[in-house]
């Protein structure tokens, strides 16, 4: 008989996997129409994960090496689990305002908050997949959760049709490199690689791999559900889909990407250049003609996407870095905006058309000052900390002589800061259309928080660096 | 006097005038009461926090010491340590004058705006006081990365008080303004981070005493070049400016005028001309060509303007070429020129349009048909306007004069042609001042809603005084501002001339290039 493997690595997972199948049962007894406090216990347990996270075991594998944990993973899974409750508080606000609360609501997105971090975690192509496939599962429910609306129905089944044709790209390509490879495990894939010569069956293999994971973190050409999707979904569940799940996808792109498949550096180089190139124009241009706010922030994250990618196509620590400490402001900057979407109601009714917005600086002006830091930050513009995540990763690509990347990046910012300033324009430059209710209290502390953070986080970066550093490090390490 | 001396030393005083008006903005934040309480008392915060940091910026110059090229005046605490980054400030001879350029006019413009603004007063000092601690910032920035922030966190709040308080196609032109300054900033960016790559540091002393290759030195220069050209703005990407000028409000245009053209020059004095001198050299060609252009073709359009304001933006472009052949010439003649001619264009060109904005402010239009005769009802603002238009013009005695003189002389030692050619620039110059001040001033008063027009009041006299001394001054005595900059001018030719004289290999200027070529 062999020993029980150990568990105390995985403890946060197992712990958030047993809490929300208690709360499942918690919810089925009081069986009434308000989520609070189940998102509220939600929010708990996550805490309480992150804590667990963060004070885990170190580095360590476990399960047979499907399951690793190292300082990359933590900052990861810690970023990913402030995503997450970040938005919880948005969407009970959302489904209390809209009674449409239900405590199964809060703890899908537990769940695919589990899935999430197990995909972080995954040290193995099979581990990878059961996380990838926890984490969508929960996403297709829940951008179809509102099932008597048309858009949100065609949005789930949109989102579910295309999310598994990626996901049999990602299993097609996983097993192109397991007949080449002989294993599924990151380390025998590491080492296979390094020795062989490399064929073309495994070099296909990957670009599958990387064509599925493109189309998790919504990356061009892969990008096509997103505007939809983004536009169908309830707000404050387009912001969970536009934070969480990107954070998680992009490490699990850095981590598959610079470990098992990191001797193939020179062919999937190419790939991830071009995939962020493309994602960098066309999240810019095509989100000029957007008049739904929705879908604007859903290209403006596809751009976001491109930059970050940058720092997975440098490939070493400083790459990794830079791609951490994007996605950590992209995370707040992004949170804030759907805050600011999510308080756009006129007598109770949701408005998503960015011609809403007109003379905001008149009906709100603290609202209004709070979406154009935002808007100053994601363009890029300093003193806002979006200038420095993009400082970073460019940075990182001059560094390592992609100079053509950073021109073609920043020059794509250009193109972005347009619509961003356009949203800006319509606020302050444009007579005030009629005002909106006035903000709830948590999207209220959250669009104020997250602008003061951009402030904030640009003149002290130091704390966060540091952390995306140390992250990046253990990432290289092991 | 003795502690005054101590406190003053000690005082971070740099930092002190940088971010003073942020304090006052601040403060503005904090006024409650109605909506007219509010604007009084942002009028009156905005105004003495301004006036407190042009007082406390004059300190420096009288601390100041001129026999060094040094920089002084240090502040330095670490900001990314892990890069060597930091926030670094000090000024030397060049940049010292144009700190005081811009907190000298922040306060005249808050004074012209006092009637004129009457939307979202509290919003406007606000930003007003948040550009100005850019402004100040960035001349007094030592680190590149830091001046980075500070030249391009200028567009956010020029962006706001072009598209909130201007006219016209307000928005239009703001976008404009932002997208084309932003274009030239993101190639500036680049070149930033290859230069901190090869040296290891943004610190700007330590990058001037690095060497970059020839080759590389070509590619770091168009960087900077594209984002300093279109502040400038040189000819062919001096688009977004008569946009800009005609559509901001008057204080906008000062400051747009005044303060934001300077930058471009003092870029190319303090990263082009001394980190790149090779390419620099070779490309002064290019520069003296581009800036002839937009000498004589702008003063040609100039010259059929007639929008007031147009026509004085385009005389800008004008003026701010004799700055970009001064800067290239590089003799210690030319080079304190043209920056004598930046500071004589920040205070000419921000009276000129202080002067249409008295006009605009009792007619509310710019169209120059529409107003003659002045000087029968407006006798004193007929004189404000006049010695301005004269200064402009470059009539001796006045500010004008100075910096054009002495880029002319100095550059006529490099090359006789452009000498010639960008004097052409003075006579077409005087050509449209004076036009424009016949068809404003002189002539038959007789438009009834002109005639009603009133003389200056004393809050105008208040704003224009001050400026026709300072004209006045930097005419007959112009030494006391370029002792100033003497040192640090002739220690930037030094080396200058040093890196030029020690390459290794000889590269030809661009244009004796291009002819070998076409032979």
């Amino acid at each position: 008989m062999t020993a029980l493997p150990a568990f105390g690595p995985a403890l946060p997972e197992i712990f958030m996997a047993i809490s929300a199948l208690v709360l499942l049962l918690v919810g089925v007894f009081r069986n009434d129409e308000d989520s609070t406090l189940i998102t509220c216990l939600t929010v708990a347990v996550m805490v309480a994960a992150g804590v667990m996270v963060y004070r885990g075991t170190g580095n360590a594998v476990t399960f047979n090496h499907l399951f690793v944990v190292n300082g990359f993973t933590v900052f990861a899974k810690i970023l990913t689990l402030m995503g997450a409750a970040i938005t919880l508080f948005l969407i009970n606000d959302w489904a209390r305002g809209a009674k449409v609360g239900r405590f199964e609501l809060p703890l899908i997105v537990l769940f695919a908050t589990i899935g999430m971090m197990l995909m972080i975690s995954a040290n193995d192509l099979i581990a990878l997949y059961v996380g990838l496939e926890l984490q969508s599962l929960s996403l297709y429910v829940l951008a179809a959760y509102q099932r008597d609306n048309i858009r949100a129905t065609e949005a789930g089944v949109k989102y579910f049709v295309l999310g598994a044709l990626a996901s049999g790209l990602l299993l097609y390509g996983s097993s192109l490199v397991y007949g080449y490879g002989g294993t599924t495990s990151f380390e025998g894939l590491a080492t296979a690689i390094k020795s062989g010569p490399n064929t073309i069956g495994a070099m296909i293999g990957v670009i599958f791999v990387i064509a599925g994971l493109a189309f998790k973190v919504s990356a061009v050409p892969f990008h096509m559900w997103t505007p939809d999707v983004y536009e169908g979904a309830p707000t404050p569940i387009t912001a969970f889909f536009s934070v969480a799940p990107k954070i998680a996808g992009l490490c699990l792109f850095l981590r598959v990407l610079v470990g098992p498949f990191a001797p193939m550096i020179e062919q999937w180089q190419q790939v991830i250049i071009l995939i962020s190139i493309l994602s960098m124009i066309w999240g810019s241009i095509a989100a000029i003609a957007q008049t739904n706010v929705k879908r604007l922030m859903a290209y403006s994250s596809i751009g976001h996407v491109g930059y970050a990618l940058i720092g997975l196509v440098v490939g070493n620590e400083e790459g990794a870095r830079g791609l951490l400490f994007y996605m950590l402001i992209y995370m707040f900057m992004n949170a804030g905006t759907f805050a600011v979407i999510l308080s756009m109601r006129r007598k109770g009714r949701y408005v998503e058309e960015i011609s809403d917005l007109a003379g905001l600086s008149k009906t709100n002006p603290g609202m209004a000052l709070a979406l154009a830091a935002l808007m100053f930050s994601m363009a890029g513009i300093p003193p806002l900390a979006g200038f420095l995540g993009k400082f970073y990763i460019f940075m990182a690509a001059v560094n390592a002589g992609f100079v053509y990347l950073a021109v073609a990046g920043l020059l794509a910012s250009v193109v972005g800061a347009y619509y961003y300033l356009r949203l800006i324009k319509l606020m302050y430059f444009d007579e005030p259309a009629e005002a909106f209710d006035p903000p709830g209290l948590t999207a209220g502390i959250i669009m104020a928080g997250s602008s003061v953070l951009m402030l904030v986080l640009f003149v002290i970066p130091a704390p966060l660096v540091n952390g995306a550093e140390a992250a990046a490090r253990a990432l290289f390490l092991g | 006097m003795n502690a005054l001396t101590t406190f003053i030393t000690h005082l971070p005083i740099l930092s002190a005038i940088t971010f003073l008006p942020l304090v006052g903005a601040a403060i503005i934040l904090f006024v409650r009461g109605d909506q007219e309480v509010v604007a009084r008392q942002s009028r009156l915060i905005a105004l003495w926090t301004t006036g407190f940091t042009f007082v406390l910026s004059l300190l420096i110059w009288i601390q100041f010491e001129p026999s060094t090229s040094a920089f002084q005046f240090e502040e330095h605490f670490d900001w990314l340590p892990q890069y060597r980054i930091s926030y670094h400030m000090g000024v030397d001879g060049i940049s010292m004058l144009f700190v005081i350029l811009s907190t000298f006019l922040t306060p005249l413009c808050i004074l012209a705006s006092w009637d004129s603004i009457q939307k979202m007063v509290r919003e406007f000092m606000i930003a007003f006081l948040i550009l100005e601690t850019m402004m100040v910032g960035m001349f007094c920035a030592m680190d590149m990365v830091l001046f980075y922030v500070f030249f391009e966190a200028v567009l956010i709040p020029m962006f706001l008080i072009i598209g909130v308080w201007g006219g016209g196609r307000r928005v239009y032109s703001a976008f404009k303004f932002f997208l084309f300054t932003l274009t030239g900033s993101v190639l500036l960016l680049v070149a930033l981070l290859a230069m901190y790559f090869q040296v290891g540091s943004t610190d700007i002393p330590t990058l001037m005493a690095a060497k970059f290759s020839p080759e590389m030195q070509t590619w770091l220069w168009l960087g900077m070049f594209a984002s300093f050209a279109v502040k400038v703005p040189m000819w062919p990407v001096h688009t977004w400016l008569p946009d800009a000028h005609v559509d901001a409000p008057t204080a906008g245009s000062v400051i747009l005028a005044g303060v934001l053209l300077k930058m471009g020059g003092y870029g190319f004095l303090r990263f082009s001309l001394p980190m790149l001198p090779e390419a620099s050299h070779y490309f002064a060609p290019l520069v003296f060509t581009l800036s002839i252009i937009a000498v004589i073709y702008t003063s040609l359009v100039a010259l059929v303007q007639s929008d007031m304001k147009k026509l004085i933006a385009y005389s800008s472009v004008a003026h701010m070429g004799f700055v970009t052949i001064g800067v290239f010439a590089a003799t210690q003649q030319a080079v304190e020129g043209a920056i004598f001619q930046m500071l004589s264009h920040g205070v000419v060109s921000g009276a000129l349009f202080l002067c249409v904005g008295v006009v605009y402010d009792r007619l509310h239009t710019r169209e120059i048909g529409r107003y003659g005769g002045l000087v029968n009802n407006m006798p004193k603002y007929a004189f404000a306007f006049m010695v301005f238009m004269l200064a402009s013009v470059g009539l001796p005695g006045t500010a004008g004069f100075v910096g054009e003189f002495l880029v002319l002389a100095g550059t006529f030692q490099v090359n006789t042609w452009v000498a010639l050619l960008a004097a052409t620039g003075v006579i077409l110059g005087a050509a449209y001042m004076l036009y424009l001040y016949r068809r404003v001033v002189f002539g038959e008063l007789t438009k009834d809603d002109v005639k009603a027009m009133l003389d200056l009041e004393p809050r105008e006299i208040a704003i224009l005084a001050p400026i026709i001394l300072v004209v006045m001054w930097m005419g007959v005595y112009p030494m006391s501002f370029l002792s100033v900059m003497d040192e640090s001018v002739a220690n930037l030719l030094k080396n200058y001339h040093d890196a030029l004289a020690s390459r290794t290999a000889e590269v030809a200027p661009l244009g004796s290039t291009l002819l070998a070529w076409l032979r």
